[in-house]
């Protein structure tokens, strides 16, 4: 076989092996929504932030607008530090409230954003003021069997 | 002493287990200093690309029938079997999850690197084998041509490079097959089995570990390769031997490996 066309065919292989790559990088992955744009870091502090973990999403009104970067403990009030960045195109204002929420009942858990009403914006390194914590499923359902044998005694005490 | 030699009492059976233990071990340390030497040598590899090129094509372009092939089938596999189990579960749009994490994770590096070791290692070890028992090897020696720089290192190099292309290849090829039987044949919907996929599979972590647990596989296969072919007795029965053992070693090599590789990459990060 001449020199020059094993040269054709490994630069064939080679161009195949790197598109191979390219597609597995943008079509299986998550590179193209990655974009390499502009973030900024914004901190929260949960009582209880339950599964949350770093890279889960943030989102607002349904939609990705950041990912979580760090989980911290702040030994001095005993509760979570959450620190995310926010897709610098979308603005939120300052008394903007975070919660923990979960997709589906069982699914992963994510932080949702909802827009206050100050006229300021969010800036880079500002903390939450607002935040709700996860919700526990034994703690709901602890407090759901406590409800009811209050209820109990209650209509019990009634009679 | 002749009567040594038969013992079967204890003392002969601890002599044989120490022969054998010490006979590894050197050949484990000879396989080393081969591996440096390699590293030392691959100069003239890089420089006078050429070889290596062609030997490019011998162990990669020729293996990509069976890899294609291969990955193609498997892809396809995964989804009949994936929606199979999924759908029990309502859960039939994660198809697209399981076929690409299973395949870039795991699948893809590990099968077509097994693949690439009978392949091409074997191939590599019959022609190292057979150039030292017909002493083309030695004749290179004579003519002050370093064997190791012009005939290893430069299938060394092949192979590394070839390695991560055609595991990136059997991926891509076994997500088409998924796709292929997923969402043309079983009807799971296409959207959802593109976009569950891409928020699921991360760039750094599965892709990138992927490309590194195939370079890594790579750089395995075809040490083991050139080591057993150039370790090999210039005979007949040695170079078969030497294949044999190249296809059986680089196997569990592949296989011990990817356990280490996915306990250091993948148990680290959800413990955070």
């Amino acid at each position: 076989m001449k020199r020059s066309t094993i040269d054709i065919w490994v630069g064939a292989f080679v161009a195949a092996g790197f598109a191979g790559l390219l597609f597995l990088a943008l079509k299986v992955g998550n590179l193209a929504s990655f974009s390499t744009s502009q973030t900024y870091q914004v901190q929260a502090k949960f009582a209880n932030i339950g599964g949350l973990k770093v890279r889960a999403p943030i989102k607002s009104a349904g939609v990705v607008v950041g990912r979580v970067s760090d989980i911290k403990f702040d030994n001095e009030s005993y509760e979570a530090i959450v620190t995310f960045n926010v897709d610098a195109h979308y603005k939120f204002p300052r008394d903007t409230s975070a919660k923990i929420l979960t997709s589906g009942l069982l699914g992963e858990q994510y932080v949702g954003l909802e827009a206050g009403g100050d006229a300021a914006m969010l800036k880079e390194g500002e903390r939450l003021r607002l935040t709700q914590s996860a919700v526990v499923l034994e703690n709901l359902i602890s407090q759901f069997l406590f409800n009811k044998a209050a209820e109990g005694k209650d209509s019990k005490d009634g009679k | 002493m002749a009567e040594r030699a038969p013992a079967g009492g204890l003392a002969g059976l601890l002599e044989r287990l120490g022969h054998a233990a010490s006979s590894k071990i050197w050949r484990l340390g000879y396989a080393a200093r081969f591996f440096v030497y390699i590293l030392l040598h691959s100069g003239t590899a890089l420089r006078r690309f050429g070889l290596t090129i062609r030997e490019i094509y011998f162990s990669g372009v020729l293996s990509l029938i069976i890899i294609l092939v291969s990955g193609l089938f498997v892809g396809m596999v995964l989804g009949l079997q994936g929606y199979d189990t999924l759908q029990r579960y309502g859960s039939s749009e994660a198809l697209g999850i399981l076929v690409a994490l299973s395949l870039v994770r795991e699948l893809g590096p590990v099968v077509a690197g097994l693949l690439f070791a009978s392949r091409a290692g074997s191939a590599i070890t019959a022609e190292i084998g057979l150039m030292k028992a017909t002493e083309q090897i030695a004749a290179m020696e004579m003519m002050a041509v370093d064997p190791i720089a012009r005939v290893v290192a430069p299938r060394f190099w092949a192979g590394v490079i070839s390695m991560p292309l055609l595991a990136a290849l059997f991926s891509a090829m076994g997500i088409f097959g998924g796709y292929l039987v997923g969402v043309r044949l079983i009807g799971v919907d296409e959207g959802a089995f593109w976009s569950q996929m891409q928020s699921s599979v991360d760039v750094r972590e599965d892709i990138m570990n992927g490309v590194i647990k195939s370079i890594v596989f790579g750089i395995a296969v075809t040490w083991i390769a050139v080591f057993e072919g150039y370790d090999a007795a210039p005979t007949a029965e040695g170079v078969s031997g030497a294949t044999t053992r190249t296809v059986v070693t680089s196997s569990l090599a592949i296989l011990a490996l990817d356990f280490v590789l996915t306990a250091l990459m993948f148990t680290g990060g959800n413990a955070r």
